[in-house]
């Protein structure tokens, strides 16, 4: 969408009508309160908003969204910032529809097990809440301390416990939505599901495009009473990968199954000394969780596959403070390797598991070409690749060198059967990628269901799906329909 | 095993050339889930389009079971998929009705029926990963993918789930699968359907491997399914008054229960699992969130109930040849009526089953 010029007058009526309608402090319109929401989790890409709003309730949020409405402005939602994809950020021309204000917990349902919420509630605040009737909210995006529920929703937000217990649309059973023309949705409920389209599910990871969340209510778990963690180490990276395939293929789901690289082991035992073998390749973090005897018989299980494919290392966590460990190495490992090089961009492709070895040297292959390093960090379990890009930005054309050797890895997602972005959602960063992954049709058939959500098009615009005229000036580089390699490959 | 077969290029010249010459589709599967699809009966709605079958599109594309992954073309048999994953000890979490032994795994997602694992194994649109479907416009698409996490553009390949085809005919599914577990029991507890809600909302909030809660006619039978140990624990830890007949839960999951052969007109209630069931005479399954009710004639008994499931904040709907045409209503109707213009705006895909026109 063009940018909207809009002339003080004009600008001055919104600024007047919209703080008529929100709370006092609640309506930012000065440089400097408004440049910290000039980016969301992904910095590279700013753009200080014209206007920062911050509802409180579910009628201001309605308010403002009819003054922008009439007024022909964008709005933008965000929850808490924390998206890696560029969805949240501001418009020069726009209002920047903050939610985080909007943070009470509703209820707490232990009958129906379910709890409901405001959107900007923080994902572990749910959990913290369900915690003392041993309850818990199951997605736990990594970002889980600091994002809400609302942005969760919009980005069908993913974490380390996905293969076992889903993502965000599998956890949410009912939403309240207003859409851009006043009207507000009552989606889905405390049953399972609702007659007809299932609008709850186009809804979750719509990128706020559809429309804005001012309600979640999402089903509670009970808190599995015993977990294991295991941590082997392998020699090669597709001995690791086997490992993975084989763990399944015996019928085990683990709760986590994570792998990292060497230039991940090694950036993350230099930064919180975790334990990881520094000699090793590839290492494997499997979480087991469930009833006692439950757990320890996986357990066993998992040891001996691990052994019967080539695991040089094999440590079982005593204790909760040793699976803690364990865990913190992975969980660092971003800021770990953020220590390796001044900046790192961070791809979010997933890729069937079996294709993983061949990814991973395609990767290699690409950082001889670019002279950029890779660290690889891998929830293995559900097939979604976190590379590492290391990058000076402060050394001319390297940022570009970083994107552009990032989009060569999605194309190479796509190119295997898999998807330019697994849980960080496309925003404005992965618009060129979508072009290789999806034809002019089947962009066309989503930019007609935004259209029935947004008719003028001012909730989010933009975002999420590129332009036809985007991806033609792109040209050639649509991967699928029988055009490029793999044609014959089964692959959506 | 039945022939693998694509006929693909058949099914879009057929909705091309339909949509070219102003006319309408009824897209059928094997039609074991027919008597759910009539749909409108009179008025423009009606059915009065060319039969389109697709049970001639078949064939399992691709299956990785380490994957946990299958692949198919919507013509292929339920049977056949379930056999062949049955071979490499796998199944569909989402245990989709066979009415009759019959169903292909198109007509399954277009219907969106989920069995009596739902609560804990995910409905069938929570296994749909991918798919690949000839729009309104006879434009061949394809959504989502063969990956468990895919969050690149609108969900639209979960949205062809429920739809009865009305905004796409689906040429093939992605579909998650999983293990089969390593053992499974089921316990038997004689109850009324007070305490038997009431039981199972309080094991909801224990971490025991339930799989399956139905109470009908006075019996509460729970399927436990997991590790042995793990089963033997909480089968120990929740006792029971007696074992179940075997082959149980497959009944309930085709319909083939006695209780569903009483004749009257049946209907499905999905509610908040914990809702009040004392009067209501159904069959509760799902620890409590569907219920199944076989409606008296001749009195006001259908719009009691009607108004007791929306005070309990859940819907009703009739389980029969309507159950295709229904759709939210308020302010969601208008937005279920742009999305079949969307992707059908010449309504040339199951016209008797969609949503009135948009605009």
């Amino acid at each position: 969408m063009q940018q909207v010029e809009i002339g003080a007058a004009e600008r001055q009526r919104v600024t007047a009508r919209l703080a008529d309608v929100l709370p006092v402090g609640a309506l930012l319109t000065e440089p400097r309160a408004l440049k910290p929401y000039e980016s969301d989790g992904l910095t590279a890409i700013r753009e200080v908003p014209w206007l920062v709003a911050l509802p409180e309730s579910e009628s201001q949020v309605r308010a403002v969204l009819a003054i922008c409405r009439e007024h022909g402005v964008p709005v933008v939602p965000r929850g808490a910032g924390t998206g890696l994809s560029g969805g949240a950020r501001p418009r020069a021309d726009g209002v920047l529809l903050g939610l985080a204000r909007m943070n009470r917990i509703l209820e707490i349902d232990l009958d129906n097990c379910v709890a409901r919420v405001e959107p900007g509630v923080r994902n572990l605040a749910i959990s913290q809440a369900a915690g003392e009737h041993g309850l818990y909210y199951a997605p736990d995006p990594s970002s889980q301390i600091a994002c809400s529920i609302g942005g969760n929703v919009a980005e069908n937000a993913g974490g380390v416990h996905c293969l076992k217990y889903g993502l965000t649309v599998h956890n949410v059973v009912g939403l309240r939505v207003l859409t851009i023309e006043g009207e507000t949705l009552e989606l889905g409920g405390k049953g399972l599901d609702a007659p007809g389209y299932d609008l709850l599910a186009l809804m979750t990871g719509s990128e706020g495009m559809l429309g804005v969340v001012t309600e979640v209510t999402v089903r509670l778990l009970p808190v599995p009473p015993e977990k294991r963690v295991v941590l082997a180490a392998f020699g090669e990276v597709a001995a690791a990968a086997a490992a993975v395939g084989a763990i399944i293929a015996e019928g085990l789901i683990p709760a986590g199954l994570e792998m990292m690289d060497r230039l991940a082991i090694q950036a993350a035992e230099a930064f919180v000394q975790a334990g990881y073998p520094r000699g090793a390749a590839a290492i494997l973090l499997c979480e087991l969780d469930g009833v006692g005897a439950e757990v320890d018989a996986a357990l066993a299980q998992v040891r001996r596959i691990l052994i019967g494919q080539g695991a040089f290392s094999i440590r079982v966590a005593v204790d909760a403070a040793e699976q803690a460990k364990l865990w913190l190495g992975r969980k660092a490992a971003f800021p770990a390797v953020g220590r390796l090089a001044p900046d790192y961009y961070c791809m979010d492709g997933t890729i069937p598991r079996a294709r993983l070895a061949e990814v991973l040297a395609h990767i290699t292959a690409l950082e001889a070409e670019f002279g950029l390093a890779v660290a690889n960090v891998f929830h293995a379990g559900d097939g979604n690749l976190h590379p590492l890009i290391l990058y000076d930005a402060n050394r001319p054309g390297e940022l570009e060198r970083a994107e552009a050797m990032g989009a060569r890895i999605l194309a190479q997602c796509v190119a295997v059967g898999g998807t330019v972005t697994g849980e960080h959602g496309v925003g404005l960063e992965k618009l060129d990628s979508m072009c290789g992954q999806f034809s002019p049709a089947e962009l066309d058939q989503m930019h007609r269901v935004k259209h029935a959500f947004d008719p003028a098009g001012l909730l989010n615009p933009g975002k999420a799906v590129p332009t036809l005229v985007r991806c033609a000036e792109l040209g050639g580089m649509h991967v699928h329909g029988g055009v490029l390699p793999f044609a014959n490959l089964p692959r959506f | 095993m039945p022939p693998d077969a694509d006929i693909a290029d058949y099914l879009q010249d057929a909705v091309a050339g339909a949509a070219a010459r102003g006319g309408a589709l009824c897209i059928s599967g094997s039609g074991s889930k027919a008597f759910l699809a009539a749909g409108h009966a009179t008025g423009p709605q009606a059915a009065g389009g060319q039969l389109l079958s697709t049970t001639e599109h078949t064939g399992i594309i691709d299956y990785r079971p380490e994957e946990l992954v299958l692949t198919a073309r919507a013509g292929t048999s339920l049977a056949h998929i379930e056999a062949t994953l049955g071979a490499a000890g796998q199944r569909l979490p989402f245990e989709p009705p066979r009415f009759r032994g019959g169903g292909t795994l198109g007509g399954a997602v277009a219907c969106g029926l989920s069995g009596p694992g739902r609560p804990w194994f995910g409905a069938l649109r929570d296994a749909v990963l991918g798919v690949e479907l000839i729009n309104g416009l006879g434009e061949r698409l394809r959504f989502g993918g063969q990956v468990m996490k895919n969050v690149a553009g609108y969900d639209l390949a979960r949205l062809q789930a429920g739809a009865f085809g009305t905004l796409g005919l689906l040429l093939s599914v992605s579909l998650k699968v999983l293990p089969r577990p390593q053992s499974e029991r089921t316990l038997v507890f004689e109850l009324d359907p007070a305490t038997a809600v009431a039981r199972c909302r309080a094991w909801a909030r224990q971490p025991y491997p339930l799989t399956g809660a139905c109470h009908a006619d006075g019996v509460l039978r729970v399927r436990l399914a997991g590790a042995p140990a793990a089963v033997d624990e909480a089968a120990a830890a929740l006792g029971g008054d007696g074992a179940a007949a075997p082959g149980y839960w497959d009944a309930l999951r085709d319909h083939a229960l006695d209780w569903f052969r009483s004749g009257g007109c049946l209907w499905r209630l999905s509610v908040p699992p914990a809702a009040d069931p004392a009067g209501m005479d159904c069959l509760i399954n799902w620890a409590g969130a569907e219920r199944w009710w076989s409606a008296p004639s001749g009195d006001d008994a259908t719009a009691r109930m009607l108004t007791r499931v929306a005070q309990a904040g859940g819907h009703a709907r009739r389980f029969d040849a309507t159950y295709g045409i229904q759709q939210p209503t308020g302010p969601a109707a208008t937005y279920v009526r742009r999305l079949k213009a969307a992707f059908d705006p010449a309504r040339v895909l199951n016209p008797h089953l969609s949503p009135a026109d948009a605009y």
